[in-house]
């Protein structure tokens, strides 16, 4: 018999997990570049919110908009310095590059932060929520909230906001938006700048319970991808389904197989769907 | 007369030179004279960091220690970044650079790549930390280990727990296993599985649950614990994963009567302290300790805690400390820093004054020191306390835990 509480702990992990995919699936969508250096810009928001919270004492759920503008700046300054030259360029030139700049954030946090794992404290790290026999876990509750708000945050964006509609019309025929007079280079780097601001809040929520190394990007990095591969490529929804599958996936192998064997799930998972659905689950035939 | 000297004749006088001026008293008082070079290789960076800087504390504050005691030496520092790979040309490197003598490796994996590589080029290696019984079964001819086996670590740390229920006077009737899923914790696994009929010890484990020690999140595998509602919760853990998985256990409101490792890494590390406060308190590591009645492991305490104000005295500076110590020792006697004469002079070890518990620091055949035990350390006030065997004890333990809202 399944104990709920599990269930339940891999839906809220499966949220923040989504919503990190979340970043690398808007970019992609969009620009149709890969950001390889999406773990680390996330790590990179979470030494942020480390700092902010061993300085001067602040909860990372506070610090999240501002690490997430600031991840912003950061990717809004990216396209258009870096990646806006190398989008007529061949894939494997915009791997490559993109790939030299996520070692850039981990030497330069290796650098400025030192190896060891740092983490950000909270009142309320070792609380949980008592409803009925489930027993919640406060932070990861709080770090799905976040997640879901974010999300539904972005959609809201591209369903409402005039830019927003532009950045989707870009996605939809790149040709015809530059026909009717959009400024393409700003709306693809305003996408990479949300893409990175997504992933930037994912760090502030995952800092809640997770501990920081500069190492930390290659696993984040590699679970993003399978959580967009998952979803499909490129899909909103799809990178949010993705990431609730991946959690409950993940919940479910521990308690029923064994736990050492978690990820080879998620794995299994991604080979299924790229045999039987390669375009994702949510994904429009390419 | 001219002068007829060919490049083998010429070369020929120098080797000969070469043999006498190293067998001269003089060549001998020179030697001593030059520092031995320890390379000391341990994981600083990785996910071994925190304890590899631990035992890099341990080795610098050697340094001062041991020339005081009349030791020449000096050290050249690798980092082996918690992979054997990296190990492995870190030690080669350490090689090439000059270094006399290898010492290291905290992590099993990285050790036994570092003694491939010392007998492959004749270099003494003396092991500070690393628990893999077969490092020492190879039949290595310059590998030495001043640290236990699994299965010692293992037979030590199990029969102590039947001092604890001795003397707290609580017989636990069942017991799930929670072990990193790593080669440490695979040859700890079965060590535990092959000794506990062996030892008679009371009780039963009902679930074994390995976990990758790597994993950022043990939520998953604390709640399978907890489903089998055993009385106490042992555990092999390596470093973070310790923490992790004590917060989870808060979280889930999962209070057996102890969580006791039979002989791992992790609930006495500065940072599993410093994260869980008194969340801390009462989790017991029977490993081996510095023995707190110990002259010299009082002036070695003193020295570290006025050279590093913010972290503890724990087992990592201790064996780092004698490793180096073994290594100075091996030199002294040797009168010489050739490989030969280190070797020799190793297999002759016999250092009594020591700062662990145990007994004479001694090697066998294998170059395994057998005369070393654990004692039982558990964490009192937020700080680690030989609590078992009674002879080096300087609290009583507590057992079962209280609640973990029945504290402070």
């Amino acid at each position: 018999m399944i104990d709920p509480n599990i269930l339940v702990a891999g839906l809220l992990t499966g949220a923040i997990y989504g919503l990190m995919a979340l970043g690398l699936s808007v970019i992609f969508g969009v620009i149709r570049v890969v950001n390889f250096a999406h773990g680390e810009m996330m790590v990179a928001g979470m030494y942020v919110g480390v700092v902010l919270n061993r300085r001067w004492g602040v909860d990372p759920l506070v610090s999240l908009p501002a690490v997430a503008a600031l991840l912003f700046a950061v990717g809004y300054g990216l396209q258009r310095g870096l990646v806006n030259r190398l989008i007529a360029r061949p894939h494997h030139n915009q791997f490559l590059t993109l790939l030299a700049v996520s070692i850039l954030f981990t030497s330069g946090t290796l650098m400025i932060f030192g190896p060891d794992a740092q983490n950000a404290e909270v009142p309320y790290a070792f609380e949980s929520y008592e409803i009925g026999g489930l027993l919640l876990d406060k932070v990861r509750v709080l770090a799905a909230l976040g997640a879901v708000a974010g999300a539904v945050a972005l959609w809201v964006f591209f369903k409402f906001a005039r830019t927003g509609k532009a950045i989707r019309a870009c996605a939809d025929n790149q040709l015809g938006a530059q026909v009717v007079g959009l400024d393409v280079k700003r709306l693809y780097a305003i996408t990479f700048g949300l893409g990175a601001a997504c992933v930037g809040a994912a760090g502030s929520l995952l800092l809640l319970f997770v501990d920081v190394q500069p190492y930390l990007a290659t696993d984040y990095t590699l679970l993003a991808f399978i959580i967009v591969i998952l979803g499909g490529l490129g899909s909103m929804p799809g990178a949010l389904l993705g990431g609730l599958l991946v959690g409950l996936s993940e919940a479910l192998a521990g308690f029923f197989i064994d736990p050492s064997l978690k990820s080879m799930f998620s794995f299994g998972l991604l080979i299924l769907v790229l045999l039987l659905r390669p375009q994702g689950l949510l994904g429009k035939p390419g | 007369m001219a002068m007829n000297m060919s490049r083998r004749r010429f070369g020929a006088g120098v080797a000969s030179l070469g043999a006498l001026a190293a067998a001269s008293p003089l060549s001998r008082a020179r030697a001593q004279a030059a520092p031995l070079k320890i390379g000391v290789l341990l994981p600083r960076s990785g996910f071994l960091a925190d304890i590899g800087q631990q035992c890099q504390r341990g080795a610098d504050i050697s340094v001062p220690i041991l020339r005081e005691m009349g030791y020449s030496l000096e050290l050249i520092n690798a980092d082996t970044e918690s992979k054997p790979e990296v190990a492995r040309t870190q030690a080669e490197k350490l090689i090439r650079e000059g270094a006399d003598i290898l010492m290291g490796a905290f992590e099993s994996g990285a050790t036994a790549a570092i003694a491939q590589v010392c007998e492959q080029n004749g270099v003494p290696f003396v092991i500070n930390i690393g628990a893999d019984p077969q490092i020492t079964e190879q039949g290595y001819k310059f590998t030495f280990r001043n640290f236990p086996t699994s299965i010692m670590l293992g037979t030590s740390g199990l029969s102590l727990f039947n001092e604890l229920f001795k003397a707290t006077g609580v017989t636990p009737k069942t017991a799930v296993l929670m072990h990193a899923n790593d080669t440490f914790g695979q040859s700890m696994l079965k060590g535990i599985t092959a000794l506990m009929p062996k030892l008679g010890l009371p009780f039963q484990i009902v679930e074994t649950v390995a976990y990758d020690p790597l994993a950022r999140d043990l939520s998953i595998e604390v709640a399978k614990c907890k489903a089998a509602r055993a009385d106490i919760h042992m555990v092999v853990t390596r470093n973070k994963d310790a923490g992790l998985m004590v917060r989870e256990m808060v979280k889930q409101k999962y209070e057996p009567m102890g969580i006791i490792s039979p002989g791992s890494p992790g609930m006495y590390e500065q940072p599993f302290l410093k994260t869980l406060g008194k969340y801390a308190d009462y989790c017991i590591s029977n490993v081996p300790w510095y023995d707190p009645k110990q002259p010299l492991a009082k002036t070695v305490e003193a020295a570290f805690h006025k050279a590093y104000p913010d972290f503890s005295f724990d087992l990592n500076i201790g064996f780092s400390f004698e490793g180096v110590m073994v290594c100075a020792d091996a030199y002294k006697r040797a009168g010489s820093a050739k490989p030969a004469a280190l070797v020799e002079a190793l297999k002759t070890t016999a250092i009594s004054n020591r700062l662990m518990v145990g007994g004479t620091i001694r090697f066998n055949e294998k170059g395994q020191n057998v005369d070393l035990r654990s004692a039982s350390v558990q964490i009192l006030e937020e700080k680690p306390t030989v609590v078992l065997p009674v002879e080096n004890a300087v609290a009583k333990p507590v057992f079962p835990m209280p609640g973990w809202d029945k504290r402070g």
